[in-house]
């Protein structure tokens, strides 16, 4: 039985007897960590939820904020890490599949998806294989259900080798007056069933206990990994978007985790109501099918309306024109009770709220033993920058990821002005021109992996950054929290540490958190994974039409923010020594916050050619993508420093590198000093070759290479850069 | 009813390009494999018109004409049909 | 003139292409649904990209027998203008309303990407206003773009000019680096023997605004508008 002697003596107790075993198991799956959050609850509430254009946080389906003008941006994030390891292709899938609902459910086309991605090293080929078949499964759900995949990123180290992390984010539009709600109210009102049928998806393996099972027949052996139909998931958006349409709705949720019990008695726990649902109404697709599996069959493009009875019927029709079901499978009662009924007789009569509110799991958190600060002496000295910075550009991290996202339909729905290869992914909304909205996901497990505060908010402060880079500003913040196992105190401490760092950031940007996503247990026979939150943003662009000026040879390359970098955490730590290299970089809020108000104003003003923040890689690979994405290779001249490999490859701080056109420059200097943000002229365009020397000669620090500089031609940047196309 | 089992396949001569990707997919894994086609089976459960063996070759028939107009592509693809009585779930074609 | 934009279940490019007709070039346009069998008035169709009947069975084949078809057929036999983009070419073949078929691309991946195509004939209404070597500038998304078509059809095709579009490189050339998927002939679009019917892999409706990157998709609409409207005024 997966509850605890402790959780079924609160069951026992609250409901005043014993559970039966349909009863049972529906606690099993209501009060497991995926449905219940019964470790993360409390932590969570540390988070930033509310804010002016907030018009829904944490609690509902996916958090929505305002955009003014009549719009509404709904915004959420989902892991599906496990399935992704049992089944890369459907696990991937079905994740979108799941999120792309849970947008739908507030009411929203969803019109975006972004991707983040994590494996072991790509050498590996159970590696390439899940990369492979997560990519396929993202590809073939999102593009038949027409939604741009616009950005994403990938990364990889041997602690994600059992455990990949597939956590998609989704953007949906919505009128803001016409959001919708997961209740059941009011009582009388009727709760139609509208999608796909009902089969034993997700029933069978971990889910259920092997002790005591039904008088009735014994579940079926089924896979535990869910199987979508994208063809029927996008008749599922387009006919629930018509039947939001009549005005008809009262109340909307999809049918995901936990199935038809979850939506029901979530829907009825939040309006303080009660459902009654008759078991024998539900469509399934397999016969026989006994009480439990159709209460908690986890079928894929499932979703429960609430409607009053008078309406039902033209909402039905709605669905049934898009070759989609629907059937009325129960109604809104005022008792506050979840009950389920089959062939006449009631299988589950339980309180809503109880089903809906497992008791928190406290842990003591305890920081883990301090060995993770090795000691500078042991950091050896960088003797080849010019090959070290091709094999960064040619880390999963860096790299171009073109045959990833080439393989998704990043342009339909005709939104993309940006397209993904390149930081932020910018849409534009033709609802309400001549705005549009730019979107990064962004998490760093080696950062968090020294210090997950500091990580975790860096993580915060890298999405911010990318969307100053395209002259957005931040307005609302989803998360997937990917841990191991928070019954592990150190472990615990991490992700408690995390949310901090996050809470910090967000609150230094005053950034909401609208909603977003834990996942643990992400650990193998190989150990727990990197702690490794993950961070979607979502901003906003006044003027989506603002084209930036061309660069020339002879403009120059700017560095704005703090001059400083730390090797701790850094991918350079990991290439050259395979280890994290000593503390993480310092997080200053208050100089982040002014850098990327420089940016997004210099941005905006249309005087800057090119923005890049500095991140994986540090700044010398900041330069390189500047110079490809630019066509040109640049003459760089960085100040003496301590160490040239801090300086070429530290990462930290909020440093965005910009292309600055010569007439411009002035304009540049002025912003930077009024918004008292550090500016540094790194050098100028020319020429074919990225030239990068320091103003030191101090001996062993000096760079090597030709005439003391790294020299290396665009194509054999480029050639490096490209390296994914070699592995998938 | 009778149980008709549809084998589509591509024509010999025209690229199966995810037969030639299944076929890296299994070298990558250690097999020899020299070449893999891609089709399609079905099982079409058509209704009991007649008794006996007529059932079978009515629903062969029938079933012809759905692989001609429908089923299968006949610019790229050629088909095998048996009939049996009885319902889904037994062997495809041999 | 009145356009139709027909949307069969999974349709994902109907919407994109209603928002170029109707916001961009200011045209009256009917959303037809598949189930719609007459498109009696219409003076132009299009079938739109997207993933119809979720590509089951094949890319279009299910589309092919939708009972909209019945009015496609019959407006492409009276002279209207069909226009068939990705899915809705490969449905167009499937309908039989255009020869040959679309198979699997080359490398068995789904191509998210620009391409050049080449006008190679100016005969059909959405190449009119075009001529003859212009170069096109338009997005691809597809996993099932490779032309095919038996060898004597090919020659047919080509020596009766029904071949519309080519893939080409940047300085219109047909080398087969630029050829995405492995079409014969690096055939990227084709229309029927009239002319009036045209199939293409790339996306119009995705370049027809300045914001997109690229307007040349725009100019194959104006043409048809064009064509259209010279013919109603010559009646």
């Amino acid at each position: 039985m997966n509850l605890t002697a402790e959780e079924y003596r609160v069951i026992c107790a609250s409901l005043g007897r014993a559970p039966n075993e349909v009863e049972r198991h529906c606690f099993e799956v209501m009060w497991s960590e995926h449905c219940a959050y019964k470790h993360s609850r409390e932590i969570l509430r540390r988070l930033p939820t509310a804010g002016a254009r907030v018009l829904q946080g944490p609690g509902e389906n996916a958090g929505v904020v305002d955009l003014g003008e009549g719009w509404a941006v709904v915004w959420k994030m989902e892991s599906h890490n496990h399935p992704s390891a049992v089944d890369p292709y459907h696990g991937a899938a079905t994740g979108v599949g799941g999120i792309i609902r849970d947008v739908l459910a507030m009411g929203a086309r969803p019109i975006a998806l972004l991707d983040s991605l994590r494996f072991g090293p790509l050498d590996g080929v159970r590696a390439r294989r899940l990369l492979h078949g997560v990519v396929g499964g993202i590809a073939g759900y999102g593009n038949r259900v027409g939604i741009p995949t616009v950005g994403g990123e990938v990364a990889v180290d041997p602690a994600y080798r059992e455990n990949p992390l597939v956590n998609v984010a989704c953007l949906g539009l919505v009128r803001s007056d016409r959001i919708a709600r997961g209740r059941a109210d009011p009582p009388g009102a009727v709760l139609l069933y509208a999608g796909a049928r009902t089969g034993r998806d997700g029933i069978g393996g971990a889910a259920f206990a092997s002790d005591a099972l039904d008088a009735e027949t014994e579940p079926s052996d089924r896979a535990a990994v869910q199987i979508g139909d994208p063809f029927a998931g996008k008749c599922l958006v387009e006919a629930t978007l018509e039947a939001l349409g009549t005005g008809h709705v009262l109340g909307l949720q999809d049918m995901g985790a936990g199935g038809l019990t979850c939506a029901a008695a979530e829907m009825s726990a939040r309006s303080g109501r009660g459902v009654v649902i008759n078991l024998d109404r539900v469509p399934c697709r397999e016969s026989s099918m006994t009480s439990r599996e159709i209460l908690l069959s986890e079928s894929q493009e499932r979703m429960l309306l609430v409607a009053a009875a008078e309406h039902v019927e033209v909402l039905a029709s709605i669905f049934r024109r898009w070759g989609l079901v629907a059937d009325v499978v129960g109604r809104v009662t005022e008792d506050g009770r979840f009950h389920a009924q089959a062939g006449g007789a009631s299988v589950a009569d339980l309180p809503a709220a109880l089903l809906t509110h497992a008791p928190s799991r406290r842990v003591v958190p305890v920081p883990p033993s301090t060995d993770g600060v090795e000691a500078s002496r042991a950091r050896p000295p960088l003797r080849d920058p010019a090959r070290m910075l091709l094999r960064l550009l040619a880390t999963p991290e860096v790299c171009s990821k073109q045959p990833i996202f080439e393989q998704y339909d990043h342009m339909v729905q005709v939104r993309t002005v940006v397209r993904p290869g390149f930081g932020a992914a910018v849409l534009r909304l033709p609802e309400s021109p001549p705005r549009g909205l730019a979107l990064t996901v962004d998490g760093n497990g080696r950062w968090c992996a020294v210090d997950p505060y500091g990580g975790a908010a860096a993580s915060v402060l890298e999405a911010a950054a990318n969307l100053a880079c395209v002259g957005a500003e931040p307005l609302a913040v989803t998360d997937c929290l990917n841990f191991a196992s928070p019954e592990v105190p150190e472990v615990f401490w991490t992700f408690v540490r995390a949310v901090d760092g996050i809470a910090a950031a967000c609150r230094a940007l005053d950034v909401p958190v609208v909603g977003g996503n834990v996942s643990f247990y992400n650990e193998g026979p190989g150990g727990p994974i990197l702690p490794t939150p993950v961070v979607a943003m979502v901003g906003l662009i006044p003027d989506v039409r603002g084209v930036p000026p061309p660069a020339a040879e002879g403009d120059g390359l700017i560095l704005l923010g703090p001059p400083e970098a730390a090797l701790g955490g850094s991918l350079y730590a990991r290439e050259a020594w395979g280890k994290h290299g000593g503390a993480l970089f310092a997080v200053d809020f208050p100089a982040a916050a002014r850098t990327l108000a420089c940016v997004r104003e210099a941005v905006r003003r249309g005087v800057i050619a090119l923005a890049h923040d500095v991140s994986d890689g540090g700044l010398a690979v900041a330069l390189a993508e500047c110079c490809l994405a630019l066509g040109s290779g640049a003459d760089i001249l960085l100040p003496a420093a301590e160490r040239t490999d801090a300086a070429l490859f530290g990462e930290g701080g909020t440093r965005i590198v910009c292309a600055v056109p010569r007439a411009h420059l002035p304009d540049v200097r002025v912003l930077a000093l009024e918004h008292d943000v550090p500016l540094a002229v790194l050098g100028q365009l020319e020429g074919r070759l990225l030239r990068i020397r320091d103003a030191g000669e101090t001996g062993a620090t000096a760079i090597q290479g030709e005439g003391g500089a790294i020299v290396l031609a665009l194509d054999q940047i480029r050639r490096a850069w490209m390296r994914l196309g070699s592995v998938i | 009813m009778a149980t008709v089992k549809v084998l589509i396949t591509l024509k010999p001569g025209v690229l199966d390009a995810p037969g030639q990707a299944i076929r890296q997919g299994l070298r990558a894994l250690g097999y020899e494999v020299e070449e893999v086609r891609v089709g399609k089976y079905l099982e079409i459960v058509v209704p009991e018109r007649a008794a006996g063996e007529a059932v079978a070759n009515a629903a062969s028939a029938e079933a012809d004409e759905m692989c001609a107009r429908f089923l299968a592509n006949p610019l790229i693809e050629t088909w095998q049909i048996a009939a049996l009585p009885g319902g889904v779930g037994s062997e495809p074609p041999s | 003139m009145i356009w139709g934009v027909v949307t069969f279940p999974g349709s994902n490019c109907d919407r994109d292409c209603v928002h170029v007709l109707r916001d961009v070039l200011a045209q009256d346009v009917r959303e037809v649904w598949h189930e719609h069998r007459s498109l009696a008035g219409l003076d132009a169709v299009v079938l739109p990209g997207g993933f119809s009947y979720g590509d089951y069975l094949r890319a279009g084949a299910i589309a092919a027998t939708a009972p909209v078809m019945v009015g496609v057929r019959e407006a492409a036999h009276r002279g209207a203008v069909i226009l068939g983009i990705c899915n809705g070419f490969q449905i167009l073949t499937e309908a039989g309303l255009l020869p040959g078929t679309l198979l699997p691309n080359r490398h068995f991946r789904f191509i998210c990407r620009d391409v050049w195509v080449r006008v190679e004939t100016t005969r059909t209404p959405f190449t009119q206003g075009l001529r003859v070597g212009d170069l096109l500038r338009m997005p691809i998304a597809h996993a099932e773009g490779r032309y095919m078509v038996p060898a004597e059809v090919r020659a047919q095709l080509e020596n009766q000019a029904q071949v519309v579009f080519r893939y080409v490189d940047a300085r219109g050339r047909a080398v087969p680096s630029a050829n995405p998927n492995g079409a014969v002939g690096a055939i990227a679009g084709v229309c029927n023997a009239q002319g009036n019917v045209v199939g293409l892999m790339p996306h119009p409706e995705r370049c027809a605004e300045s914001l997109m990157g690229s307007t040349d998709g725009r100019r194959l609409f104006e043409s048809v508008a064009a064509s259209v409207l010279t013919a109603m005024a010559g009646r």
